[in-house]
């Protein structure tokens, strides 16, 4: 091997990012590896008063609050039971210079790619259930499509409370 | 850049120190007698100046280094009993420590307090200074000593060491102070400036030949001296001579020194704007906190018990005693479980203090509003030792001023008009603090006049917040003072009286998760008793079941629960449901409504009961009640914030962890009344029950 072949591979690799990989809905969808905390299995879900439909409430992560998205929800897809392969994904957001922990309920987890970010196609104008400030793009792999998600805006903190929207309807 | 944050780091100690220091000044001087001072705390005083000064010195706060070296020398002189304390001693050295108070202030916001701020209290401390020692101190213009009984000449020969700046020592403010004796003139002597390229510019070089003209005593020379003694040859000598004629011999030479002097005082305003630029970084908070090597001790002893416990526990499940490992591992785990509740006490410990220092500050408020108003009053303190939580204690300190500054404006009379009233002419503020079930409570007792429940009615009545019609017992009364927008005083004062006080006060201890009370009688005096959690990281929960999900209430808000039959429950106009409970109708509300919660399971289990179980809650004197499926345990739970991850929900106060390891919210009763809207339900109720 060449010198300048080490060196083409090398540079191939720092733009390249590892993604890990998950179904739902019948289709392949990436995250970054390096947010990524953990895989949990299914547990009990507190609900959140005043939540958003797509929350279905927080979890115990090792003494920490975290709350948990469920991701067919929020996408507009169609409910599915929560089975044996169901999956939380513990991913790390950042938002408005804020991290927070948040966990995906995703229908299995998949593979680990190693993806280059310059090569991603972006999202078609129409098409796919998913609506496209959540997606970063489109990869190939293997000739599978991926979906690469932007996890940051999964997780909705801007709509304000608004106490009094809840008025007396008891 | 490391070594900014080293010396933001070193600077956030430096303000912390001298904050407490100026604390410790600032209740000996409220402690000092006048005329004789108690030497102790006199020390105490001088101490804790000294170091400020050093510290500011030595971190190029020089505004703050330069102030405090005036307030230390007369210090010094109190405490050589060269000076007696008078009233006017004591008021200049209270505004010293005020004045110190905001330049650190400023710094610490990253600013450079200008001299303008300081310089009339500087002259006044002069003034004083210049008085001979032990004198009347009332002289107002500075430094002018009326007929020059001995006018003596003295020469003084001031040969400072290289390092005097170093030491936080600045030969112009000795200067300064020797002007403040008589007429100055200064030479100085630059023969051992060396050569440029290898002059420092924090070194001092110069030599000064100083002649004064003054009637002061030799003694009081030396003392300017006092502090630079060990750092510099000083010769001082006295001849007695024509006055006029050296004055004319050294006016040229002491107009040749202005170049300097003016260019060491730009060097000063540079070195503090750098320093600016080092603070402006470091402007966040982040508070500390001392702890008591007990505290530290006791919760390593308890980690040690912890280690031995674990090593117990390995060994049984390890089977090295033979035959006892269920036995051995139950003890263990006991043994464990009150380590853990020990730990998290002693834990817990670190955050508590005792309330004994923030109480202190209320001698000097006292003080300075009995000084204000013409009132003669006594303050006591009591359970200063009772401890409570840094967070907890921090946020109590407006709303107790403002209890105390209430109590001075308006609930201690006039000397006169306490003795008409027959009571003795010094009004008596009392603050406690001591444990009562659980709870901390802190309380305000004055022997004034009392709530003139009178005008307040009245005052409710034409700010439209009671209907005139309605009958209010005294208790109802006394608390409509914690109404937004509402204030008796006739006269608005700078003390208190603008309206914008008691609900901020209420609020402030609702927002701790606490309760304030009031009661009061006529002449002769009101107590306002403040009830508040002995901490914010851990509540008293009572626990309750909604479908399948546990939600807990802090027993502080719950005032009682009861057991109400179906038809106990009257439906009004609208969509209010009330209960009468005794003499009062409060408005209903099932919980798992007013959490809009999505339950999937039936409520056939509590209409199969005979009752339903209505928890009553009360904040803000508004009483609802909650209906729940069912009442669980009490315990203590550990509060975790939902805002971490996710963002405050209207009605929780958080969320804690069980023993079963999941999740379970935690409600804040003042945010969920506000989230039901309860004055709408409310004015529905009056209409029924009118």
């Amino acid at each position: 091997m060449s010198h300048a072949d080490i060196m083409a591979g090398s540079n191939a690799e720092a733009d390249s990012k590892q993604y890990l990989t998950f179904y739902l809905n019948g289709e392949e969808y990436g995250v970054e590896i390096l947010r990524v905390q953990g895989i949990q299995g299914w547990d009990t879900v507190t609900p959140i008063p005043h939540s958003p439909e797509y929350i279905l409430g927080v979890m115990n992560l090792r003494g920490a609050i975290v709350p948990i998205i469920d991701l067919r929800k929020r996408f507009n897809m169609p409910d599915m039971d929560i089975g044996k392969t169901t999956v939380i994904i513990v991913v790390n957001t950042h938002n408005d210079g804020e991290s927070r922990t948040i966990g995906m309920v995703t229908d299995a987890v998949s593979e680990v790619y190693s993806i280059d970010e310059n090569a991603l196609q972006p999202l078609p104008d129409f098409g796919g259930s998913v609506s496209s400030e959540f997606v970063k793009g489109l990869s190939t792999i293997e000739d599978k499509m991926l979906i690469l998600l932007d996890i940051d805006r999964l997780l909705d903190i801007r709509d304000k409370l608004a106490p009094n929207s809840q008025s007396s309807a008891a | 850049m490391s070594d900014d944050m080293d010396m933001s780091e070193i600077h956030d100690i430096f303000y912390e120190e001298s904050y407490e220091g100026l604390d410790v000044m600032e209740s000996g001087l409220l402690g000092l007698g006048i005329g004789q001072p108690d030497l102790e705390i006199v020390n105490n005083i001088f101490r804790a100046a000294h170091s400020i000064k050093g510290g500011a010195a030595t971190f190029g706060f020089l505004p703050i280094s330069k102030f405090t070296h005036g307030v230390e020398t007369l210090l010094d002189q109190v405490r050589a009993q060269e000076r007696s304390v008078s009233e006017d001693v004591i008021e200049v050295l209270l505004e010293s420590v005020d004045c110190i108070r905001r330049m650190l202030d400023m710094f610490k916001a990253g600013n450079v307090p200008d001299e303008a701020s300081s310089i009339e209290l500087k002259q006044r401390i002069d003034t004083i200074l210049a008085l001979p020692s032990g004198g009347a101190m009332k002289a107002a213009s500075n430094g002018e000593v009326s007929e020059p009984a001995e006018l003596k000449q003295w020469t003084i020969q001031f040969s400072p060491s290289v390092d005097i700046l170093k030491t936080g020592n600045e030969p112009l403010r000795i200067f300064n102070e020797l002007r403040a004796l008589g007429e100055l003139k200064i030479v100085s002597d630059i023969s051992k400036l060396p050569d440029i390229r290898i002059m420092e510019a924090d070194s001092c070089y110069t030599q000064w030949i100083l002649i004064l003209d003054t009637d002061a005593e030799r003694k009081r020379i030396e003392e300017v001296f006092d502090w630079v003694s060990d750092q510099a040859d000083i010769m001082i000598e006295c001849k007695e001579s024509d006055i006029a004629n050296s004055q004319a011999q050294t006016t040229p030479i002491a107009a040749a020194l202005e170049l300097p002097s003016s260019e060491a005082e730009s060097a000063v305003a540079v070195g503090a704007s750098s320093s600016n630029g080092k603070n402006s970084s470091s402007t966040k908070e982040s508070g500390s906190i001392r702890v008591s090597i007990d505290k530290i001790d006791a919760l390593l002893n308890l980690v040690g018990e912890l280690v031995i416990t674990q090593s117990m526990l390995a060994r049984h499940a390890d089977g090295a005693v033979a035959g006892s490992e269920a036995q051995g591992l139950k003890d263990g785990l006991l043994v464990l479980e009150r380590h853990t509740r020990e730990l998290q006490e002693s834990a817990m410990q670190i955050r508590m203090l005792p309330i004994g220092a923030s109480f202190s500050r209320f001698k000097r408020l006292v003080r300075d509003l009995s000084q204000k108003t013409g009132k003669k009053v006594e303050l006591k303190l009591s359970g200063e030792n009772t401890e409570l939580d840094k967070t907890v204690l921090e946020k109590m300190s407006d709303p107790l001023v403002h209890l105390v500054r209430n109590s001075l404006d308006h609930g201690i009379e006039k000397p006169e008009d306490r003795l008409t009233a027959g009571k003795p002419e010094t009004g008596t503020l009392h603050l406690s603090a001591y444990h009562e079930g659980g709870n901390i409570v802190i309380q305000v007792d004055d022997d004034g006049a009392g709530l003139n429940r009178q005008r307040i009615l009245a005052k409710a009545i034409e700010k439209g917040i009671v209907s005139p019609s309605e009958q209010l017992s005294d208790d109802q009364i006394n608390n409509l003072i914690f109404q937004a927008g509402f204030s008796t005083a006739e006269a608005v004062s700078d003390l208190s009286g603008r309206g914008v006080g008691m609900d901020v006060v209420r609020r402030n201890i609702n927002d701790l998760g606490g309760r304030i009370e009031v009661s009061s009688r006529e002449g002769k005096g009101s107590r306002f008793k403040i009830r508040l959690p002995l901490t914010l990281a851990i509540l008293d929960g009572q626990l309750v079941k909604l479908g399948s999900d546990v939600y807990i209430f802090s027993l502080l808000s719950i005032v009682e629960t009861v057991l109400v039959s179906p038809g106990e429950v009257r439906k009004v106009v609208g969509n209010g449901n009330v209960y009468r409970l005794r003499d009062d109708y409060i408005p209903v509300v099932r919980l798992r409504d007013a959490f809009k919660l999505r339950c999937k399971d039936s409520i056939k289990t509590y209409l199969e009961r005979d009752g339903e179980l209505l928890v009553v809650v009360e904040s803000d004197g508004q009483r609802i009640g909650l209906f729940v499926d069912e009442l669980l345990d009490q315990q203590q739970v550990v509060i975790k914030s939902l805002e971490e991850n996710y963002k405050p929900v209207a009605g929780l106060a958080g969320a804690t962890i069980l023993g079963d390891g999941n999740v379970a919210m935690i409600i804040d009763v003042p945010s969920l009344i506000k989230t039901l809207d309860i004055a709408a339900i409310t004015s529905k109720i009056e209409d029924f029950a009118a």
